[in-house]
């Protein structure tokens, strides 16, 4: 009875390891266990007003689900791209800084320092929309069509997309003063929680009911596993390869969004800068495997999350921000050697091994 | 093959982008533009390095026959779309060195210093009369600029200087980045706080403006016993800024005075600022401070937003077309290094005259 209990209880653990949600929820706990040693004031959140007169929530966490919340929406995604295509989009900062510079463009009209909107926000965001997901298109192209490694065929908006956003506005620094843009990236009257949690919530509820009731996921996962069987089913690799960069675009062109709000105005050499890495790997912290085939949406969102806990934990203690990618570096050796064949069979065998013992 | 189809649309994309880029300028410096910038985006393999460098020379051979009677300058610059400082710097230089006022002018821009060392040496070629540059690094220069000088080339250094023997340049034309941070370090003293807690936010490190800049502070805030409740860097990055200020309110320690090293910093800084429901400015709890007197943030002085913004002079080139002049008719030099005047703006006393003169 006691050795049925203990084996139960090892299985269990055993199972956990293998869940894929063993891996984001370690890190959130560390950290969070960690904050809440060294200073649990971390955790406090207060109701201030901000300057427009609103009551709004403020504290770490909150700050947390504000800045993580872009990174949430390029990890869905950066998902769906790094499944289908086997590889990563490594454009994403240079895009955000197009579809950004876009969306300023026209709602300045190309007066720089306008001080009405040329048009409603939802159409420049709806145009920039379309504009990003161009962007996505061509890499999709490159990828499906031309069969360039991802990473390289991206290499190529990597390195002129922020020519390109300067050229939108002729190298000016547009400056929006409406107020109702800088709802996007800040708080809306009335409302104490950031928008741009509230923006991820949506993109997250969309994604959710595009994959439970299209076949998005199904067709996604087929492509990446093995693109022949794939074919020889009846579906075409190569549109549904593109379809997830051009889902990529639209999620890029909603960080953009955010992004320039945030300030209300563009720098095109260093908005969302190596935003792209931390998008890659939020997806690896998420437990999916970054050479394709089944993904899991809600533990990349996750990662993203935590990664923003990281980095603010980070902040917190002073690290200088110099220093900050080299903790980076350190989770993602982690997160490789953990994943790495090798060390799994390892593990295995250990598990295996208490088990034979527990039985003796 | 893939990598070769790669690499071609590499640059077929490059070349597209730049070209669409320069679109505003005229045809020959585009044409610059061009050659440059594949050769600085492709992996710089020796094949697609060649092309670029005969690119090169054909777009300034093409010029030659309008070069009589001219004196014929080649200019490197670092990308102007790298900040609304260089985007100045490089419409103040087209400006004078225009056929107009008796110049033949070639543009070269990279940010990478063995690129612009190629660059140079086209130029040398080329046999221009005069190489006026702006080094992407301080180190590496001294056989180029042998070459230069053995082939009668005049080297003119502007924006930034280099390690090289001072022999080898006619003259070199610098902002001192810190006698800028002092004068603001000045201004702060000046304002007899009764307690200086201050936040710095510092540009990229290790570049001269961040190394001036913040030495200013960082030696004054010791002797003074200022305290420096964080120090981070934000790599020039406005939303960098907003959550390196944002985890400081989190953490729910007292300041009142931010440093920022540029203004996009500081803009960053006050939106985090102004979300928190903080005052700032001239009636406000914290005192703002930036560098580089952009509109946008002489525009922020004059409505009292902001309390000082020190002047980072980009308009070298009057400096430089004297230098020149004064050389072509026998003249001598008789200082070596120049550095450019420089002012400090304060809210307080700024006017809408100031705003159209020094705003860039």
């Amino acid at each position: 009875m006691q050795n049925q209990n203990k084996s139960g209880f090892s299985a269990f653990l055993g199972k956990l390891v293998r869940q894929q949600y063993f891996i984001p929820l370690t890190a959130l706990v560390l950290l969070a266990l960690f904050n809440l040693i060294a200073d649990p004031a971390f955790f406090k959140i207060s109701i201030t007003t901000n300057s427009a007169g609103n009551a709004v929530l403020s504290g770490t966490p909150i700050t947390i689900l504000d800045y993580g919340s872009e990174l949430a929406i390029l990890a869905i995604g950066m998902t769906l791209v790094t499944s289908a295509s086997k590889g990563q989009d490594i454009s994403v900062g240079a895009a955000v800084a197009i579809a950004g510079s876009f969306i300023l463009r026209m709602l300045c009209g190309g007066d720089s320092s306008s001080t009405t909107l040329h048009m409603p926000i939802i159409c420049a965001f709806l145009l920039g929309c379309v504009v990003a997901m161009l962007f996505g298109a061509f890499n999709g192209v490159l990828v499906a069509f031309f069969k360039i490694q991802p990473m390289i065929a991206t290499l190529i908006l990597y390195t002129a997309g922020r020519s390109i956003a300067a050229w939108f506005n002729n190298n000016e620094l547009p400056i929006i003063k409406d107020t109702t843009f800088s709802y996007i990236g800040g708080f809306i009257p009335g409302i104490p929680i950031p928008t741009p949690f509230f923006i991820a919530v949506l993109c997250m509820i969309v994604i959710t009911l595009v994959l439970k009731f299209t076949n998005l996921r199904l067709y996604t996962e087929a492509v990446g596993i093995n693109e022949n069987s794939a074919r020889l089913n009846g579906l075409n690799p190569a549109a549904i390869k593109i379809l997830s960069f051009v889902l990529l675009g639209l999620c890029v062109a909603v960080v953009g969004l955010i992004k320039v709000s945030r300030v209300s105005s563009i720098n095109y050499s260093v908005i969302a800068k190596d935003i792209e890495m931390d998008a890659i790997l939020a997806v690896a912290l998420g437990g999916n495997s970054l050479s394709g085939g089944k993904f899991n949406m809600a533990t990349s969102i996750m990662g993203a999350y935590i990664i923003q806990f990281l980095t603010q934990t980070l902040y917190k203690y002073k690290v200088p921000s110099e220093a900050l990618p080299a903790y980076k570096a350190v989770v993602v050796i982690l997160l490789v050697v953990m994943s790495a064949p090798t060390v799994r069979e390892y593990f295995s065998n250990l598990m295996k091994k208490i088990k034979v013992k527990e039985a003796a | 093959m893939k990598k070769k189809l790669a690499l071609m649309m590499v640059a077929a994309m490059t070349m597209a982008s730049v070209v669409g880029c320069g679109g505003g300028s005229d045809a020959a410096p585009a044409a610059a533009d061009t050659a440059t910038d594949t050769a600085a985006d492709t992996a710089a393999t020796d094949t697609t390095d060649t092309a670029a460098a005969d690119t090169t020379a054909d777009a300034t051979e093409a010029e030659a026959p309008a070069a009589e009677g001219m004196i014929k300058v080649g200019i490197i610059n670092n990308d102007p779309n790298e900040s609304g400082y260089r985007t100045a710097n490089d419409a103040d230089l087209k400006a004078t060195f225009c056929e107009e006022n008796g110049y033949d002018a070639s543009f070269a821009y990279s940010l990478k210093n063995e690129e612009q060392i190629n660059a140079a040496q086209q130029f040398i070629q080329d046999g221009v009369d005069y190489l006026l540059l702006s080094a992407a690094d301080t180190s590496g220069w001294d056989s180029v600029l042998q070459d230069a000088q053995a082939n009668g080339v005049r080297v003119i250094l502007f924006d930034r200087t280099i390690d090289a023997d001072p022999s080898l340049y006619e003259a070199s034309i610098v902002s001192d980045m810190r006698a800028e941070g002092d004068k603001a370090v000045e201004w702060m003293k000046s304002q007899n706080l009764d307690e200086y807690n201050i936040i710095h936010i510092q540009g990229v490190m290790g570049s001269a403006a961040q190394i001036g800049r913040s030495d200013a502070l960082t030696e004054t805030a010791a002797d003074e016993g200022w305290n420096i409740v964080m120090e981070q860097t934000a790599n020039w990055n406005a939303e960098e800024a907003q959550q390196i200020v944002q985890s400081v309110i989190d953490s729910g320690e007292s300041f009142n005075v931010i440093y920022a090293e540029n203004d996009n910093m500081a803009q960053g800084a006050v939106a985090a600022l102004d979300s928190a429901g903080i005052t700032h400015g001239v009636d406000g709890d914290v005192k703002i401070i930036g560098f580089d007197t952009n509109k946008f943030a002489l525009e922020e002085l004059l409505a009292g937003n902001w309390n000082y913004d020190g002047q980072c002079n980009p308009f070298q080139s009057s400096y430089i077309d004297d230098i020149i002049k004064t050389l072509e008719s026998g003249g001598t030099i008789s200082e070596k290094t120049i550095i450019m005047d420089e002012k400090g703006f304060d809210a307080e006393t700024i006017t809408q005259e100031d705003v159209d003169t020094y705003g860039i």
